[in-house]
């Protein structure tokens, strides 16, 4: 899955999955989570009964021939899954067979699907497709931007914000006056990849994926990278500093942070204003990915004066480090990818907010506890069409509102408890429906319970105003169903 | 008009769901079950991506995630499984535990056939395998699996000289209890269901009992019934749209020798009831890319409605089992002076997006991955999913059928003016 990341985001890069039917739903949620206009560059060369008996034999190397005379892709990586991980064919011998008569280039995804996670596979494709690029070259010198420029490391398809967070990194490089070398690997062409290193240094916003290639760049070229991710304040800040520590000249950095935060952004005033002061010592929860996870920890309490009860990351490859960074700044450490042992922390800390995945967003709500969505994995509404990055100064105010919207919201919860629920409307709704004397019976009424709550009440109204036509007084299951049928006669279309 | 029917097989490079998808909605429709995936993360992150939101509502399936250690057999897979259904066993205590094996299992040769008895004993609790992998499998076909071990489980009927009839085909409650009023209504009891709403409500099954299905896709469930359980298959259309109900209903009668009632004027009834969306579909022309089995007998009742095919995907067609709805679809091209499509095979997505752009179709139905991107060229989409998880059987349901097909086609009626 991360290697198919990686591919979807280069341009003109094509994967093929070695993989059996139905194991290339990563189509579904690249056009439907990112409302992607363009068909998915990815197609399966299936593994069905025959290619268990016989191997695959010729079939991968057709496919992959097929494609590069269809789409003329310049790259095409051959990726395995779990499935054909076990089946042990030597996927590196028909790469090297279609490289014959190819026009394209053809990789094969170093990947272990028993042994890496999504996110680590990510980070290995790239380091790999930029590798296989700039070994193919060779350096003698190196022509350095003459402005200050960078490379931004590990933005890319399905990434949770990333759209937004690169528009506002861009935005900040402008402010500071610093270009852009290149984006890896989001709408990158394999044939820019030879100016990667005409960039000074690096920036990798998340630490899951990037670094691997950040740390490679810095062995053979000796660029410098910074893996501080400009999320919040504070890290902001350090993040501004740490650039400039690069560049000869550190002009009025200074002044231009204090001007952010004391004029700019909004999200540092309202930390003293007095709405957050009802935050102080709120009880909260993180969960998520470590970058993410990290941040809003850190962020909770030194912005914002909530104490974090518990941080956790599903990242186990990381944890080590993910303790290093956390240690002071909450009272427990989870690290774990089992969501039932979140789902039980959770209900034991009863905290009155969480911030999370989808997964703690579902927990919450069959807890009633609030909360705000902060890392992958996500559902549709995690890509918004509005600007909502997480990085730079206007992520600070897109946290700021995340955050306290989701306490403002149990609190409002707690209110209604205390003055007993929405029952004023309960009354309000039992003058408003008719009298009858209609029965229903046992059945029916069985029938009726099962339709979804939303719509259960029109279905009663309709189904009565139906009997009362046709002088039935009592509801079986069959006046049901004719009730619905004749609706359908007189509902107009269109 | 004497011509016949088209079939082509292409290279099967299509989208689908994997077939594991089932247990979304079979842990439903069977109420006391627990279902048990055996597989790897590619099967867990499909599931819970395509499942969505149920996942979180503490559902009645899990996954057995395999790892490295288990395919290299340095764990005992019977011990393993024992472990977890156990734990099943006491947390949820189900009525029964059906495996799901999966790609990687049938890779591995894991034993589940043989495992699940002697596992079965040792826990008292029936353990029921149904290999939905996506190496022989599509989508809807994981259901076929599923209910075709579910025969296997059946209690034997009795002898009697009467004839019972038992439907197959997981369809939900609301649906089933309609169709069995609709054949109520010819004086024919329906004696059980395949699969029940509870896992001990399986229906009798003998030598005296006529099966008949409801979907598609059951040819498996349907072999097994007669071969295993010498039961007499009712070959009919699918009971999809009016025209389809009524060839059921007319054929389940000519079995139970009945003479059927009233059941023109039903089927004429429900296309009054139609007729606004016909008029809107009338000429219109639809493309089937082919991921769900239901194709066919959704493009007979499109044709019947008016509409053009111009292609019919399909994963996989038994034309046995299929044979008198294929006939109906034949019938119904003569009677509308309609051509007859071409039926495509195991397709190529590939080929069939050339082909979509020469057709140029005012609908194609299509899975999620290619909807956007065809959409985006300015040609219509709906989902074909939609078809398989929305109430599509029988009279009543003919209009939410056509209320899916037209959406597209009011949704651009209605924003066609914004445009820009």
């Amino acid at each position: 899955m991360g290697t198919l990341r990686i591919a979807s985001s280069f341009k003109n890069v094509h994967a093929i999955m070695h993989a059996p039917l139905g194991d290339d739903y990563f189509n579904v949620m690249r056009s439907m989570l990112e409302r992607e206009r363009d068909f998915t560059p990815m197609t399966t060369s299936i593994v069905d009964r025959h290619v268990l008996a016989r191997g695959s034999q010729e079939k991968v190397v057709e496919n992959i021939l097929c494609k590069d005379k269809q789409e003329q892709p310049d790259l095409i990586i051959l990726t395995p899954t779990c499935t054909s991980s076990i089946l042990q064919e030597d996927l590196q011998n028909f790469v090297n067979r279609a490289l014959l008569t190819s026009n394209s280039n053809i990789l094969l995804a170093d990947v272990n699907h028993y042994r890496i996670n999504e996110l680590q596979a990510a980070d290995r494709t790239l380091q790999q497709i930029i590798q296989f690029y700039l070994n193919k070259l060779a350096f003698h010198s190196i022509q350095k931007t003459s402005k200050p420029s960078v490379n931004i490391i590990g933005i890319f398809t399905l990434g949770f914000h990333h759209q937004h967070d690169c528009r506002e990194l861009k935005r900040l490089l402008y402010d500071l006056d610093i270009n852009v070398n290149l984006i890896l690997p989001e709408g990158l062409q394999v044939q820019q990849i030879q100016h990667i290193p005409n960039a000074w240094l690096n920036i990798v916003p998340y630490r899951e994926v990037g670094l691997m290639t950040a740390n490679y760049l810095e062995q053979k070229f000796q660029m410098p990278f910074i893996d501080i991710s400009p999320i919040g304040l504070i890290e902001t800040s350090n993040f501004i500093q740490k650039l400039f520590s690069y560049l000869p000249y550190t002009s009025k950095i200074q002044n231009y942070i204090n001007e952010q935060t004391q004029f700019i952004v909004q999200s540092a005033w309202f930390a003293r204003s007095i709405d957050c002061q009802n935050l102080t010592g709120k009880k909260a929860i993180v969960f998520g990915d470590a970058t993410h996870a990290i941040a809003f920890t850190k962020i909770l309490v030194r912005e914002m004066g909530i104490q974090v009860l518990c941080a956790g990351t599903y990242c186990i490859h990381d944890a080590d480090w993910f303790r290093e960074q956390i240690e002071g700044f909450c009272d427990e450490i989870l690290i774990t990818e089992d969501h039932t042992k979140v789902a039980n922390m959770i209900t034991r800390l009863e905290p009155s907010a969480i911030f999370g995945t989808q997964m703690e967003r579902h927990i919450g709500k069959r807890l009633n506890i609030p909360c705000g969505v902060i890392s992958a994995p996500i559902h549709i509404q995690n890509f918004p069409l509005g600007y909502r990055p997480f990085v730079g100064f206007e992520g600070t105010n897109q946290i700021a509102d995340l955050i306290y919207n989701s306490f403002t919201l149990g609190m409002e919860d707690h209110l209604l408890e205390i003055f007993g629920g929405h029952d004023i409307q309960q009354v309000i709704t039992k003058s408003l429906s008719p009298k009858s004397n209609i029965i229903w019976d046992e059945n029916s009424l069985l029938e009726l319970h099962k339709i979804p709550g939303f719509v259960r009440n029109r279905i009663k109204r309709n189904t009565e105003q139906y009997a009362q036509q046709n002088n039935i007084n009592k509801i079986t299951i069959e006046v049901m169903y004719a009730a619905k049928e004749s609706l359908a006669t007189y509902n107009i279309i269109l | 008009m004497n011509a016949q029917l088209n079939f082509e097989c292409e290279t099967g490079n299509y989208h689908t769901f994997c077939p594991i998808s089932c247990v979304a909605w079979l842990y439903q429709k069977i109420q006391d079950s627990f279902f048990l995936v055996i597989g790897t993360k590619t099967c867990g992150y499909f599931l819970q991506n395509a499942l969505g939101v149920m996942i979180f509502a503490e559902p009645r399936y899990a996954m057995a995630e395999l790892e490295e250690s288990d395919i290299s057999a340095q764990l005992n897979d019977y011990k393993e499984l024992k472990r977890l259904c156990l734990q099943i066993q006491q947390n949820r205590n189900p009525s029964v535990i059906i495996w799901i094996g999966t790609c990687t299992t049938e890779i591995i040769k894991m034993d589940l056939e043989g495992m699940a008895p002697k596992l079965e004993m040792e826990l008292q609790i029936p353990i029921v395998v149904a290999r939905a992998n996506g190496l022989d499998y599509a989508f809807t076909q994981g259901e076929d699996t599923v209910l075709a071990a579910l025969v296997h489980r059946c209690t034997q009927q009795t002898h009697s000289d009467q004839n019972k009839l038992v439907l197959f085909g997981s369809i939900s409650n609301t649906v089933a209890n309609q169709l069995t009023l609709e054949l109520q209504k010819q004086n024919i009891h329906v004696d059980g269901w395949l699969p029940s709403q509870n896992y001990n409500d399986l229906p009798n099954l003998g030598s005296n009992v006529y099966v008949c299905a409801v979907n598609p896709f059951l040819s498996r469930t349907a072999t097994t019934l007669m071969r295993r359980r010498k039961c007499k298959l009712i070959g009919a259309p699918f009971p999809i749209g009016p025209d389809g109900t009524k060839q059921w209903i007319e054929k389940i009668c000519e079995a139970f020798h009945q003479k059927p009632q009233n059941l023109i004027q039903r089927e004429q009834q429900i296309w009054n009831q139609l007729k606004q969306y016909c008029d809107l579909l009338h000429n219109k022309s639809v493309f089937f890319m082919g991921d769900n089995l239901l194709e066919i007998s959704l493009a007979r009742f499109l044709i019947r409605c008016g509409m053009i095919v111009n292609e019919i995907g399909i994963p996989y067609l038994d034309k046995r089992f299929q044979a008198s709805e294929l006939k109906l679809l034949k019938q119904t091209c003569e009677f509308m002076q309609s051509p007859l499509p071409r039926i495509v095979e195991k397709p190529d997505n590939y080929n069939q997006i050339q082909r979509i752009h020469e057709f140029q179709p005012d609908l194609v139905i299509t899975g999620m991955g290619l909807a956007n991107p065809l959409e985006s060229r300015h040609i219509n989409t709906k989902w074909s999913v939609e078809f398989t998880f929305a109430q599509i059987h029988g009279f009543i349901n003919a209009r939410d059928i056509l209320e899916l097909v037209t959406r597209p086609l009011r949704r651009n009626e209605k924003i066609s003016k914004f445009e820009i």
